[in-house]
């Protein structure tokens, strides 16, 4: 994926993820005590549908904007010195 | 008493498992502090699934959403899944890139290295314990309040003082807290982190499994899913709260009460009109309720006031907490020593779908509890109490038991066994040295911490017994989503400098324990029109850091080369 794409794909992905921040907040029908499929009330079908639609988000992220350059970093060898720190 | 068999029964499967890991077990302390490296997908998205959902999310959430109603879904369950989500791929990837690449095990290591200072390991373990502490607390509690009704009448000459009289003879919670606490460092013990990754697993397996199962057998004792809508309490025209229903236990089947049986009444009677045939439960806007209590052993009538519903501010001003995750030791644990980066890739998109798969039906069994139980039942007992009123079938109500006791241990170990690896690492053989001792030594310092901490949980479970699950977690939750900045600014913000993680971590503490002690120490706590304290304890640790880290030196250029590689 070239840098372009992935600088794309980040800037999808940060704006879908603000999107779902304001959706959150579903204000219009917190009065409304309607059932979907006759049993769900719609306050609780439409977070349970924003959890599905994380999950998509998710997904989508990973498509699009995964760290691939991070990813080499760690994997590229490291010298005793580097390795100070850690390794119970 | 065959409840209890089927609950013994799979406490022992649970130490059989531990035996069988233990097995596995290489013997060097690498081995027991971070199973090798070896976690790969499926035991991470369950380790940090079942870690993150403990008796908070089993019998915390329906004990809330029957105080308050499914706006707790989208308070908690709906905002982390989006919020986790993204925490795992902004900070645990990064985290894992160093870890892979420096070698780090646990958080302090890392800070130390980020911010070139040791004492910051020495600020943080303290205040990381007492953090975790009351999420320990939380599944003892928890496990207490679980078992007491579902095996009442077990034991009748032996527990002779349950809870409330219609418990008589359950196993009390002391006992209950026992036997959670030595299983779990049973399995830890023996294991170790690969012991604690397996056990998860399979717990997290079993609850998700139990927790649909107890669904389907609630909704069916409650005349099927069209009906059990209609269960929820109701209010009047004239402003009473009423249940319409209650169970015949020996019909097995919902009677009608004719006339509605009277729990409560508005509080706000000008709203009666507006509010009439609304099943509260089911809507968000807050409604100030007074409701009758009969105290269980006197007998006596009394009244108290709850809100259902939830106020809109503190609706918004949740989404703080869920940012605990990326301060929680033993996920940054996790993060830091993961096989792969690409192992994180299942977590990121299923475990937004396991939250739901846990919570909508958690949430549903406690608004639909409000129209059949007492409401001044303790709510972390409302899941049990419907499982004993609905689930006749002691053997099934055992399963179902053991699917929340599952909940409660698959947190409890990973995190008792992080302690001990934080404990053993930044403490002792970051000022002894690693050669001081051998790895035979190391793991037994790492075990004796993990006894100390087990001990010290379970004393203060036994004195914070009645507790709220649910508020005591989100406690814990606020203290680590005010360190949430620290962790922030030392992935994306070179400026950010040892004085400045100081600050912020002072500021969150002092913030955090000023409104912790307000809240009488883990109530339900708003301020003003209803900020919860986690976002005040946010922007005061983000300020602080920022601030002070400004106005001194920044850090070295050895570090910004190591920390930011795509600036180097």
């Amino acid at each position: 994926m070239s840098t372009t794409e992935s600088s794309s794909g980040k800037t999808l992905v940060w704006g879908l993820f603000l999107l779902m921040l304001v959706l959150h907040q579903d204000k219009w029908w917190w009065d409304d005590g309607t059932f979907v499929f006759g049993f769900l009330p719609i306050g609780l079908a439409f977070h349970a549908a924003f959890s599905l639609a994380c999950a998509a988000l998710g997904w989508v992220a990973i498509k699009m904007a995964w760290p691939h350059d991070l990813e080499a970093f760690a994997e590229t060898e490291t010298t005793a010195a580097e390795k100070e720190e850690g390794s119970s | 008493m065959s409840t209890l068999v089927v609950i013994v029964c799979y406490l022992c499967l649970l130490l059989a498992l531990g035996f069988y890991s233990s097995r596995l077990f290489r013997g060097t302390s690498k081995d027991y502090f971070v199973a090798s490296h070896s976690i790969g997908p499926f035991l991470l998205l369950m380790s940090v699934f079942g870690t993150t959902m403990t008796a908070f999310a089993l019998v915390g959430s329906t004990g809330k959403s029957f105080e308050r109603g499914i706006g707790t879904y989208g308070l908690m369950a709906s905002i982390s899944g989006l919020v986790h989500a993204a925490v795992f791929f902004i900070i645990g990837i990064r985290l894992w890139a160093f870890g892979k690449k420096y070698g780090y095990v646990t958080q302090i290591q890392f800070f130390r290295a980020r911010f070139e200072s040791d004492g910051l390991g020495y600020l943080l373990f303290p205040i990381l314990v007492l953090l975790v502490v009351p999420y320990l607390l939380i599944g003892i509690i928890g496990a207490g309040k679980t078992i007491e009704p579902v095996t009442a009448g077990a034991f009748p000459t032996i527990f002779t003082d349950p809870s409330i009289p219609a418990w008589l003879g359950g196993v009390p919670p002391w006992l209950t807290g026992l036997v959670v606490c030595g299983v779990v460092l049973a399995y830890v013990f023996m294991g170790g982190s690969r012991g604690a990754a397996y056990a998860n697993t399979f717990q997290t397996i079993v609850f998700m499994f139990m927790g649909l199962v107890a669904f389907v057998f609630i909704v069916k004792a409650l005349g099927g899913i069209d009906n059990a809508g209609n269960v929820a309490a109701r209010i009047t025209e004239d402003g009473k709260i009423v249940q319409d229903f209650r169970f015949d236990k020996k019909a097995g089947a919902l009677a009608k009460n004719v006339p509605p049986k009277p729990i409560g009444r508005l509080l706000e009677s000008d709203r009666a009109n507006e509010l009439a045939n609304v099943q509260p439960h089911f809507t968000r806007t807050p409604i100030d309720v007074e409701f009758n209590k009969k105290n269980p052993k006197t007998g006596k009538i009394s009244s108290f006031e709850r809100q259902l519903g939830i106020p809109f501010l503190t609706f918004i001003t949740y989404l703080f907490i869920p940012l605990s995750v990326g301060m929680f030791p033993h996920l940054f644990q996790h993060w830091l020593t993961a096989k792969s980066a690409k192992a994180f890739r299942l977590t990121v998109i299923a475990h937004p779908l396991c939250i739901m798969v846990v919570w909508v039906p958690c949430v549903l069994i406690g608004a639909w509890a409000s129209g059949l139980l007492p409401p001044g039942i303790p709510p972390p007992a409302v899941l049990s109490a419907m499982l004993k009123l609905l689930v006749g079938d002691p053997i099934l109500t055992g399963l179902l038991t053991a699917g929340v006791l599952a909940a409660i241990m698959s947190s409890l170990d990973s995190q008792f066994l992080c302690m001990g690896t934080i404990f053993t690492n930044d403490i002792v053989l970051h000022r002894a040295g690693k050669e001081k001792y051998s790895d035979k030594q190391i793991i037994f310092i790492a075990r004796a911490f993990i006894v100390g901490i087990v001990v010290l949980t379970y004393v203060l479970a036994m004195w914070a017994k009645d507790a709220n699950v649910f508020d005591l977690a989100i406690w814990c939750f606020s203290g680590f989503a005010a360190l949430f900045p620290l962790v922030v600014a030392a992935l994306y913000w070179k400026r950010a400098t040892k004085e400045g993680a100081y600050a912020g971590i002072i500021a969150a503490m002092v913030v955090w324990f000023y409104y912790f002690r307000l809240s009488g120490y883990g109530g339900e706590y708003v301020v003003g029109p209803g900020i919860v304290p986690a976002a005040i304890c946010f922007v005061a640790s983000a300020v602080a850091l920022v601030a002070v880290s400004l106005v001194t030196k920044p850090p070295s250029k050895e570090t910004i080369d190591k920390f930011f590689p795509d600036a180097a």
